[in-house]
C-alpha cells in the first residue's frame, strides 16, 4: 500500500535559515540549539554568506533525524530555489520545509 | 475496447460458482474503495482551506514579531549576538510529532511543546535596558512560531494526503476498468460453454432416441413377416444396433 508509518517522536527540533533578525527572534523564542560538536540548528544568512554554505546547511538540516521542521526565509529560499524544489519533489515528509516572509519581502 | 482474456479456464460449474463469488467480492471492494477516495478528497479540501487561512495569519504575525524585535533592539541595543551565542544544549521549545488517523490515513501532526527550562541566560539579556521590550518581542515570536508550526503540520498532511489519494484512485480505476470486466468476461465464457455442452448432450440424446424408435418400427415390420423365433434375434440385433447407433451418432457429432 505504501503507507508511511510515522513514529510518534517527541523532542524534535526546529531549524532556521534566515537573516539576522529572523534568527535572533527565533532564538529568543527558544528554538536555538547547539549539540556536542558545536553544530547549530540555525544559520544566519547575510550578504556575505555564500549560496553554497546555505545549501550545505539546508542539506544538513534536512538529513538530521532530530529536526522535524525547517524554517527558511523567502529571500534565502530564492537563492537555493533548486535545492528546495528538489526536496519538495522527493516526497520526504519529515522534516517539513516552510517558507517564512523575509524582512525585505513581506 | 477488446479485453485480452485467457480462456484457459476449465468451463465447469464449479468454476462458474467460483467466478461469480469473485465478481461479488470485487464489486464490494470497488464500492468500498470509492467511498474511501471520496472521504479522502473531502478531507483534502478541508485541509487546503485551513492552510489558506493560516498562511494569511502568518503574514500578520510575522510583521508584528519583527516590529517587536525592532523596538527591543532600539531599547536594549544590539543583542542579537548575545542571543545567538547563548544558545544552549537544551532547547526549551520542542516539537512533538504524532501520527493522526484522518479518514483512514495516517497523517503527521506537529505540536509545540514548551519546557520551562532555566531561562537564566535569556533573562540576563535585558538587564542593560529594555528588558520589557525584549520580553515582548519574545512573546510575539513565540506566537508567530505557534502559527508556523500549525501551518507546517497542515502542509505535511496536505502532501501525504495527496499521495494517498493518487494511490487510491489508481486502485479504483484498476478495479473498474480491468479486473471487473475480466471477471465478467470469464463468467460469460463459462456460461456459453456450459450451454453448448448441454445442447450437445440434448442433441445426442435426441438422435439416439430417434434411432431406437426407427429400429423398433423395423422390428415390428419384421415380426409380422418372420415370427417369434426372430424376436430373439431381433432383440440381439437391437442391442447390437443400438451400440452401432451410438458409434454412428458419435461420428455425427464430431463432424
Amino acid at each position: 500500500m505504501g503507507k508511511k508509518k510515522f513514529m510518534s517522536q517527541t523532542d524534535m527540533k526546529i531549524g532556521v535559515i534566515g537573516d539576522e533578525d529572523t534568527v535572533t527572534g527565533m532564538c529568543l523564542a527558544g528554538i536555538g540549539h547547539v549539540d556536542g560538536q558545536g553544530k547549530k540548528n540555525f544559520l544566519v544568512v547575510d550578504s556575505k554568506t555564500h549560496q553554497k554554505e546555505v545549501e550545505d546547511k539546508f542539506h544538513e538540516l534536512v538529513s538530521r533525524k532530530d529536526v522535524a521542521m525547517v524554517l527558511i526565509t523567502q529571500a534565502c529560499a530564492e537563492g537555493i530555489r533548486m535545492t528546495v524544489d528538489q526536496y519538495a519533489a522527493s516526497g520526504q515528509v519529515i522534516p517539513t520545509v516552510l517558507e517564512i516572509p523575509s524582512a525585505e519581502m513581506p | 475496447f477488446r479485453i485480452k482474456m485467457s480462456t484457459g479456464i476449465l468451463p465447469s460449474r464449479m468454476n462458474l460458482q467460483l467466478f461469480k463469488i469473485k465478481a461479488v467480492s470485487a464489486k464490494k471492494g470497488f464500492d468500498l474503495l470509492k467511498k474511501k477516495a471520496d472521504a479522502l478528497k473531502k478531507a483534502f479540501r478541508g485541509i487546503l482551506q485551513k492552510i489558506v487561512e493560516s498562511k494569511a495569519c502568518i503574514g500578520e504575525d510575522y510583521n508584528e514579531a519583527m516590529l517587536g524585535l525592532a523596538e527591543a533592539t532600539f531599547a536594549a541595543g544590539d543583542f542579537s549576538r548575545a542571543v545567538v551565542d547563548h544558545v544552549k544544549k537544551k532547547t526549551p521549545v520542542r516539537l512533538t510529532v504524532h501520527s493522526d488517523n484522518i479518514a483512514g490515513v495516517h497523517l503527521p501532526i506537529f505540536t509545540l511543546r514548551h519546557e520551562e527550562d532555566n531561562s537564566d541566560d535569556n533573562s540576563l539579556l535585558g538587564l542593560t535596558g529594555g528588558g520589557t521590550a525584549i520580553n515582548k518581542a519574545r512573546e510575539k515570536f513565540t506566537k508567530f512560531l505557534k502559527v508556523l508550526v500549525t501551518v507546517a503540520s497542515l502542509q505535511t498532511q496536505f502532501v501525504t494526503l495527496d499521495q494517498v489519494i493518487k494511490v487510491t484512485n489508481r486502485r479504483v480505476n484498476a478495479l473498474e476498468f480491468v479486473l471487473i470486466p475480466k471477471i465478467k468476461f470469464t463468467i460469460d465464457y463459462i456460461d456459453k460453454e456450459l450451454d453448448e455442452e448441454s445442447r450437445e448432450d440434448f442433441f445426442r440424446l435426441k438422435k439416439v432416441v430417434e434411432a431406437k424408435k426407427q429400429r423398433q418400427a423395423e422390428k415390428y415390420a419384421n415380426n409380422d413377416n418372420k415370427g417369434k423365433q426372430d424376436n430373439e434375434n431381433a432383440e440381439e440385433e437391437v442391442m447390437v444396433e443400438e451400440q452401432d447407433a451410438f458409434d454412428d451418432d458419435d461420428e455425427d457429432v464430431f463432424i
